[in-house]
């Protein structure tokens, strides 16, 4: 398998780059007297993380956040997978259902969040289908696609050695398909936080959009900030753990690198 | 089961041809409306553990043809028999070898030899143990658990030759399957093909568009010219049996060379 080569100077770019950026916040902040209430200084929002995780608030509202970012993204992945792996293979029910799986994606799910909430309540349930409804389109998406995809020697060569559908479908399609539907899974992860904020946003009782809100109406943007940072790190975690799963399962694949940016 | 590693298959005195093409046609449509001729009339029988080499220039129809005999693309009309049957589609008795080696870059080497075996659902540890002797045979032991990127292209078409015969076909097809490789790699590979063919025991047809190595290989050369593709004609090779590659340098082997470049540049430019 290929080296990872760790470049060390990129790494120090990087961090370099970090630190131009915090420097440069905080001279802004500080040297032009913005008032927190607009623009907190980098350090009180340190002091406001830590705050919040010392307290074990963002500990509660990072597991609900996180428990329906989790469960939606399953569950929209599940349905994205059979319906995707149905569509791929029969002709049929792609022409039936497609125009309406469009249609339905058209339709921007922030619209749609209110609806949800009402439907099934203020607790995790409605943040959970919400954010299935938006996990669930990419990944159906690149599934098709997957599976339509695999070379035509591929099933020539099956064929020649007499393989039947379902075996060209298990030998074949369906591995050749893994490395897209990683890639749609790898949106899907990223994905599935958004829905589950947005739903929070709508009505929620926990959560870190919950959290978010509460915070600005109370003019704490201090905090609010420091809920973007646990954000952005779950994100990156999420996406940190699919990556490395793709690269477990897909390792013979050159192009899932490509198809996942 | 018969074990193709260890000479000769039980049918070698049966009277039937090994397969043989009857008034075979292939029209393919064309976006105009005007179908394209492929391939008109091809007639001819190959015998049971016979070498013939099909060879003309690229559209005269070679790859089709070898095609249709695999089943994996139908003639138009005409009739193609196999040890003596009526083929519909694609048969365990052939297995092919592909001009690109077609291997499925998640599993490794040994695995790629097994798709046939499994295809056909066949005993797993009588096929492993096969799959060791075939990857032996055409040199290849110690890669079993490579992947295909990490063999080289020579390498990755000997794990074809190897797949191809894991389920002992009684045909052996190939398709240009040195075609891809440099000058050196194919003679060298070419060698191999004949000694494999003494202890494979089965009849084979390779195409190539390389004039030197349809002699050089072949018991008989088909000759095919192109527009529509047809047979041109058929060359029995008069070549010692045991054939050293210097055996290209000789008299005989240059006449041979110029007669088959005669009938094809009658017929076309070839450039």
């Amino acid at each position: 398998m290929k080296k990872v080569t760790f470049n060390e100077r990129d790494m120090m770019l990087r961090v370099g780059f970090f630190v131009f950026v915090i420097a440069l916040w905080h001279f802004s902040v500080t040297l032009l007297d913005i008032s927190p209430l607009v623009f907190p200084a980098p350090w009180g929002v340190v002091v406001s993380l830590y705050q919040g995780i010392a307290s074990g608030e963002f500990l509660f509202h990072t597991g609900v956040t996180l428990y329906e970012t989790l469960m939606g993204f399953v569950i929209g992945a599940i349905v994205a997978l059979v319906l995707g792996g149905l569509i791929g293979q029969i002709r049929l029910l792609e022409k039936i259902f497609y125009p309406y799986i469009v249609a339905f994606q058209a339709m921007p799910k922030v619209a749609v969040a209110p609806l949800f909430v009402a439907w099934f309540g203020f607790g995790v349930t409605s943040k959970i289908i919400i954010t299935a409804t938006i996990v669930f389109f990419p990944i159906l998406a690149n599934t098709i696609v997957g599976l339509r995809s695999a070379p035509r020697e591929q099933i020539e060569m099956m064929a020649a050695f007499t393989a039947s559908p379902w075996q060209k479908f298990l030998m074949v399609r369906f591995p050749h398909a893994l490395p897209y539907i990683f890639a749609g899974l790898d949106v899907g992860i990223v994905l599935a936080i958004i829905g589950a904020i947005v739903g929070e946003f709508v009505g929620a009782q926990a959560g870190l959009g919950y959290l978010i809100l509460q915070r600005n109406f109370s003019m704490d943007i201090t905090g609010v900030f420091a809920i973007l940072i646990v954000l952005s790190a779950i994100g990156i975690g999420l996406h940190t753990i699919m990556k490395f799963i793709a690269k477990r399962t897909v390792f013979w694949s050159e192009t899932s690198e490509d198809l996942r940016q | 089961m018969k074990n193709a590693l260890s000479e000769g298959l039980d049918n070698t005195d049966s009277p039937c041809p090994a397969f043989c093409f009857q008034d075979v046609n292939k029209l393919y449509p064309s976006r105009d409306g005007l179908n394209v001729e492929a391939l008109r009339n091809i007639n001819f029988e190959v015998s049971r553990r016979e070498f013939v080499t099909v060879v003309g220039p690229s559209g005269c129809g070679k790859s089709t043809l070898l095609k249709i005999l695999a089943g994996i693309t139908d003639a138009t009309s005409g009739r193609v028999e196999i040890n003596g049957v009526l083929q519909q589609g694609p048969s365990v008795e052939i297995g092919v070898v592909f001009q690109s080696p077609v291997l499925l870059p998640w599993r490794n080497i040994l695995e790629n030899v097994l798709v046939p075996a499994e295809i056909q659902k066949r005993d797993k540890k009588q096929s492993k143990d096969k799959a060791y002797e075939l990857l032996n045979m055409v040199g290849l032991n110690g890669f079993e658990t490579k992947y295909p990127k990490e063999l080289s292209g020579g390498m990755q078409q000997r794990v074809g030759i190897a797949r191809a015969l894991i389920n002992d076909p009684s045909i052996l097809l190939m398709d240009e399957p040195f075609g891809a490789l440099d000058a050196m790699t194919r003679e060298s590979m070419n060698m191999e093909l004949l000694r494999l063919k003494e202890s494979i025991g089965a009849t084979i047809m390779l195409v190539t568009h390389s004039i030197p190595e349809a002699i050089f290989l072949g018991d008989r050369v088909v000759v095919m010219s192109p527009r529509p593709g047809c047979v041109e004609e058929i060359m029995t090779i008069d070549l010692p049996e045991k054939r050293e590659l210097s055996i290209i340098n000789s008299e005989k082997f240059g006449a041979y060379d110029s007669h088959i470049r005669h009938a094809l540049n009658s017929k076309v430019g070839l450039d």
